[in-house]
């Protein structure tokens, strides 16, 4: 099934600095076309569905090795999306912002071929050093499927950080770029996570919303991109130290859930 | 130099042992299949390399570089059968080699060697092991020849070892894994699959071993020119035509209506890329690829075009 692409989508698609071959597909698989196609209907969602509000873009770097490292919020991976459309839609010349896709994705057929069609890669350390080294911009959530899993009521909440991807920041000498995301929470208020279906579906679980299935609802999304932060170190460094560094970053996350949710009460 | 090509007569033997001759090297081969026009100056004995006669070659020729090319990778086998080919072939070289004085064994190997899994890395690394025998069993005696043939990095230092890991060959001989899967006018495919390829024209593997002969890095290397392409494109620039079946109707279909006979690990293969880094060969002997994929896939179309009826 071809879906016709976006005028504005295929300019931007044509100024992406990404080596294509001339099949138009790069090293790991981004198919240019697959990926204008993608980006077509995720325009969709980002310009006329959701009210997406985007602020500091300008602390993404316009070229060279990056992290994205943000939070989780709402059912399923919407933040993803909507970092993946600012980085495309809001930067000139747009970036290609490259995720983590859970394991599980790779299982699903169709799922995983568009996953890596529009650069979706699976979430392995050896992945993650290789598109970094390529200069790529990484998106990271470090919360994992925890993060995905947050209930309505923690929606502006930070769980459990890993330590993966600081290791790998200090080990590929990538700036990190603290990113927050509000209104996930809201689009797909989840009330209840149900395991047991979603292990049966080969899933970490699938949520549940007051209207039971995680139709999200068309609310306003806030994006916020911190400053970018450099650390120093090879990957090699003592617990102590990593942890250290992650917490550095939660809190900066941190700090901008509080902006952004003040914001949002119309208290700031 | 006096080199010998077990495996002589395969399709990359032919070309390995033209451009050695071609540069000036002495080029001897032993194959129990005949090489009908055989160039001159190439001797060919149409022996058995796991045989007694093998090992008089070795005593006779001297060979001051062995290329170890005598190996089963086809499925069509039975197992047991090319487990004594592959392993008891390889042991022979190895033994021989140490007994007459061999300077450089080469072993040509697969890419294959690491697997296909829905959570294996894009392009790996020689460090890495072989994590894919779970799933395809049937290839475990290409893996052990691969990891028997690394042990005379360490076993036999009277000697150098290089140890190639090959990506997929693909060329207007059209022999080969991908070839073979590929010859017909109409490809199968795995719906919702579209694994990456990674593949190198006929040519440029056979100067690949023969840069090999002539840098001879010790160690493991895997070897690779072009970047991968996704199977949809190899499928369309061949000229030919996918047909995507769900995986249960494609499982059940094997060995029926012109498909092949297959073991179930084998469609791992079609679901999931397997790609590798050749940085360190290239690094070890500047080998470089002359042609790129598109021109890769564009000979192997003109030398099977399909014909409409």
């Amino acid at each position: 099934m071809q879906i016709p692409v976006d005028a504005e989508v295929q300019r931007r698609v044509m100024e992406l600095e990404v080596p294509f071959n001339e099949s138009g597909v790069d090293l790991y698989g981004l198919s240019r076309a697959h990926l204008a196609q993608s980006m077509t209907l995720l325009k969709l969602a980002y310009r006329h569905y959701f009210k997406v509000e985007v602020h500091g873009m300008e602390n993404v770097p316009a070229r060279g090795r990056a992290m994205i490292v943000g939070n989780h919020s709402g059912g399923f991976a919407l933040d993803a999306g909507c970092v993946i459309a600012s980085t495309f839609f809001e930067m000139n010349p747009p970036r290609l912002a490259q995720g983590m896709a859970e394991k599980f994705i790779a299982k699903f057929p169709i799922a995983a071929m568009w996953a890596t069609r529009a650069g979706q890669l699976t979430g392995l350390p050896e992945n993650a050093a290789r598109l970094l080294e390529d200069d790529r911009l990484l998106m990271v959530f470090p919360e994992g499927a925890r993060g995905t899993a947050k209930l309505f009521k923690e929606r502006y909440s930070l769980v459990n950080f890993g330590t993966g991807f600081m290791r790998l920041a200090l080990r590929t000498r990538s700036p990190v770029v603290p990113m927050a995301f509000l209104g996930g929470g809201e689009a797909v208020p989840t009330v209840f996570n149900a395991v047991s279906l979603g292990k049966l579906l080969g899933v970490p679980y699938i949520p549940v919303t007051p209207w039971l299935l995680a139709i999200p609802l068309p609310v306003q999304l806030d994006v916020y991109y911190g400053e970018p932060i450099h650390f120093e170190g090879d990957g090699s460094e003592e617990d102590d130290v990593v942890n250290g560094y992650v917490e550095q970053v939660k809190e900066r996350i941190a700090a901008m859930l509080e902006v952004g949710r003040r914001r949002r009460k119309g208290e700031a | 130099m006096r080199v010998l090509i077990p495996g002589i007569s395969g399709m990359i033997g032919q070309g390995v042992a033209l451009l050695l001759r071609d540069e000036g090297h002495e080029v001897y081969g032993i194959d129990r299949r005949p090489w009908p026009d055989a160039p001159k100056g190439i001797e060919i004995f149409e022996v058995d390399l796991r045989k007694r006669a093998a090992e008089d070659v070795f005593r006779k020729i001297r060979p001051q570089v062995v290329v170890h090319m005598a190996t089963v990778t086809h499925l069509l086998e039975k197992s047991d059968e090319r487990y004594r080919i592959n392993l008891g072939g390889t042991r022979a070289v190895v033994e021989h080699a140490k007994k007459y004085g061999v300077e450089h064994v080469i072993f040509v190997g697969r890419h294959t060697y690491y697997g296909a899994a829905p959570d294996s890395p894009l392009y790996h690394t020689e460090d890495e092991p072989p994590m894919g025998l779970a799933s395809f069993p049937e290839l475990a005696d290409l893996v052990a020849s691969d990891l028997y043939a690394g042990s005379a990095l360490w076993r036999h230092r009277e000697f150098a070892t290089s140890v190639l890991r090959l990506c997929y060959t693909l060329g207007p001989a059209g022999h080969g894994t991908l070839g073979t899967f590929v010859r017909g006018p109409r490809v199968p495919t795995i719906l919702g699959h579209d694994p990456l390829f990674q593949f190198m024209h006929e040519l440029d593997v056979a100067r690949a071993i023969a840069v090999t002969v002539e840098k001879r890095p010790v160690g493991v290397f895997n070897v690779a020119g072009p970047q991968p392409v996704p199977l949809s494109i190899i499928i369309k620039e061949t000229g030919r035509s996918a047909v995507a079946l769900p995986e249960f109707v494609f499982s059940a279909a094997l060995g029926r209506f012109g498909l092949p006979r297959l073991p179930a690990g084998a469609l791992q293969h079609i679901k999931y890329p397997i790609t590798i880094d050749a940085s360190a060969f290239r690094k070890a002997t500047g080998f470089v690829h002359d042609i790129d994929e598109l021109r890769t896939m564009h000979d192997y179309r003109e030398a099977f075009p399909v014909v409409l009826r």
